[in-house]
């Protein structure tokens, strides 16, 4: 059963990520949701053509002397490289996670690598540059995250399970997204365990005693 | 690379818009590897994928350098180029902004998972044509914005620059930028309707 996506990304995060600038974190969920949705999918092409009007409009500077001959000479040059690398690998038929996100995390779900952060729930940190950070969570069905706020933007995308709060119910493929002005207390719904990705670029805030002591070691 | 063989009579393939040449000349690249076709396409293109790094914040000599890497993956890539999906002036900005990110911010980019019918599937004509028009009208659109919402949406994308750091270089207060960049986009996107 194919469950309809029912909360997207916004138009600023695919702006941002058509035009290259959202950290690698921000990144992979986009690129993770839009594997999924054909919606935003849709909605990326029109920001990447406005990438393309946008370059059709950004003025000519003189190209140094000799640039298409050099041009041609590295094309002679790159092609062994090419061709080494032709068939790029096929995606895989099914799985839970789609493909750029498999790459983070060389596999499918039973390849994670998981460790406890207190309670039942556990995570496992992705590779990813310095402007934010991209982690995996398990949530057993039922279980709570901490109550916590945001000083910066945090998107948490399901693949499996859901989860309710506040601001909904969010079930396989929706993300959410949460900014500064939001508190919130995710609850893992009752059937499945419920596992994301999250990325966020700065530390939540917690606001309970507990919390904020386990915060260093969860590192969240 | 193949030896540059005299042009041949294109297919009966009309040039609708001067988008249709462009994709035209992909097609010669991909097919016969066309060096004169290729030609054309670094005239037009590279200096403006030399001019969106300089305004991404590369200096000229990696500008240069970046904008010669770009037009040889073009060549290379050819066979990717999908013109039912994309303009080739949107092609090149995405093979533009992923080397950015390689080589300005040394930086890795996920990309979404490809459909399922691949990059190899044969274009629909149709399709194809509607995508021109679009893109035509979209860079008009564009260029007739107001000035201050075009160049917000300008700098947008030449990427170094979040909403934030705009903010800070222009001095418009955050909510203002972004409130001009939604405009411009509702504006873009009447436009396209
Ligand atoms: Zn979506
Ligand atoms: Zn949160």
């Amino acid at each position: 059963m194919t469950m309809k996506i029912k909360h997207h990304l916004t138009d600023e995060l695919l702006m941002a990520y058509a035009a290259g600038s959202l950290p690698e974190a921000f990144s992979l969920v986009v690129a993770t949701h839009v594997s999924m949705c054909d919606e935003c999918r849709a909605r990326l092409a029109e920001y990447e053509a406005v990438g393309g009007a946008v370059l059709e409009d950004t003025g000519t500077p003189e190209m140094d002397a000799g640039s298409l001959e050099a041009t041609l000479r590295l094309i002679g040059e790159m092609r062994e490289a090419e061709e080494a690398e032709t068939a790029a690998p096929a995606p895989q038929a099914s799985g839970l996670f789609p493909q750029p996100l498999r790459d983070y995390v060389g596999g499918d779900l039973d390849a994670v690598e998981w460790r406890s952060v207190g309670g039942k729930v556990r995570q496992a940190v992705l590779p990813t540059d310095k402007g934010a950070a991209a982690r995996l969570l398990y949530i057993p069905a039922g279980a709570a995250m901490p109550d916590h706020g945001h000083s910066g933007m945090e998107l948490t995308m399901v693949l499996q399970g859901a989860f309710e709060d506040a601001d909904g119910y969010f079930g396989r493929g929706d993300v959410e997204v949460a900014g500064e002005e939001m508190e919130h207390t995710p609850v893992a719904a009752p059937g499945a365990d419920c596992v994301c990705l999250v990325a966020t670029d700065a530390p939540l805030k917690f606001s309970g005693f507990l919390p904020r002591m386990a915060q260093p070691f969860i590192g969240i | 690379m193949a030896q540059n063989e005299p042009p041949k009579a294109p297919p009966v393939k009309e040039e609708t818009t001067p988008e249709a040449h462009w994709v035209n000349l992909v097609q010669a690249v991909k097919t016969r590897k066309d060096q004169r076709a290729f030609a054309s396409l670094f005239a037009h293109f590279a200096p403006r994928v030399k001019a969106f790094l300089m305004k991404s914040g590369a200096d000229p000599a990696l500008a240069e350098e970046v904008a010669q890497d770009v037009m040889a993956t073009l060549w290379h890539k050819a066979h990717m180029f999908d013109p039912e999906r994309a303009s080739v002036a949107t092609w090149i900005f995405t093979i533009a902004r992923n080397r950015r990110i390689d080589v300005l911010r040394k930086s890795r980019r996920p990309e979404p998972e490809d459909l399922p019918w691949g990059p190899e599937h044969e274009p629909d004509q149709a399709d194809t044509i509607a995508l021109q028009q679009e893109s035509e009208q979209l860079g008009k659109a564009l260029a007739a914005l107001p000035e201050n919402q075009r160049v917000l949406i300008e700098r947008a994308y030449f990427g170094e620059f979040s909403h934030s750091e705009i903010a800070a270089e222009t001095g418009l207060p955050l909510g203002t930028i972004k409130s001009r960049i939604r405009l411009a986009l509702e504006r873009l996107r009447q436009e396209m309707n």
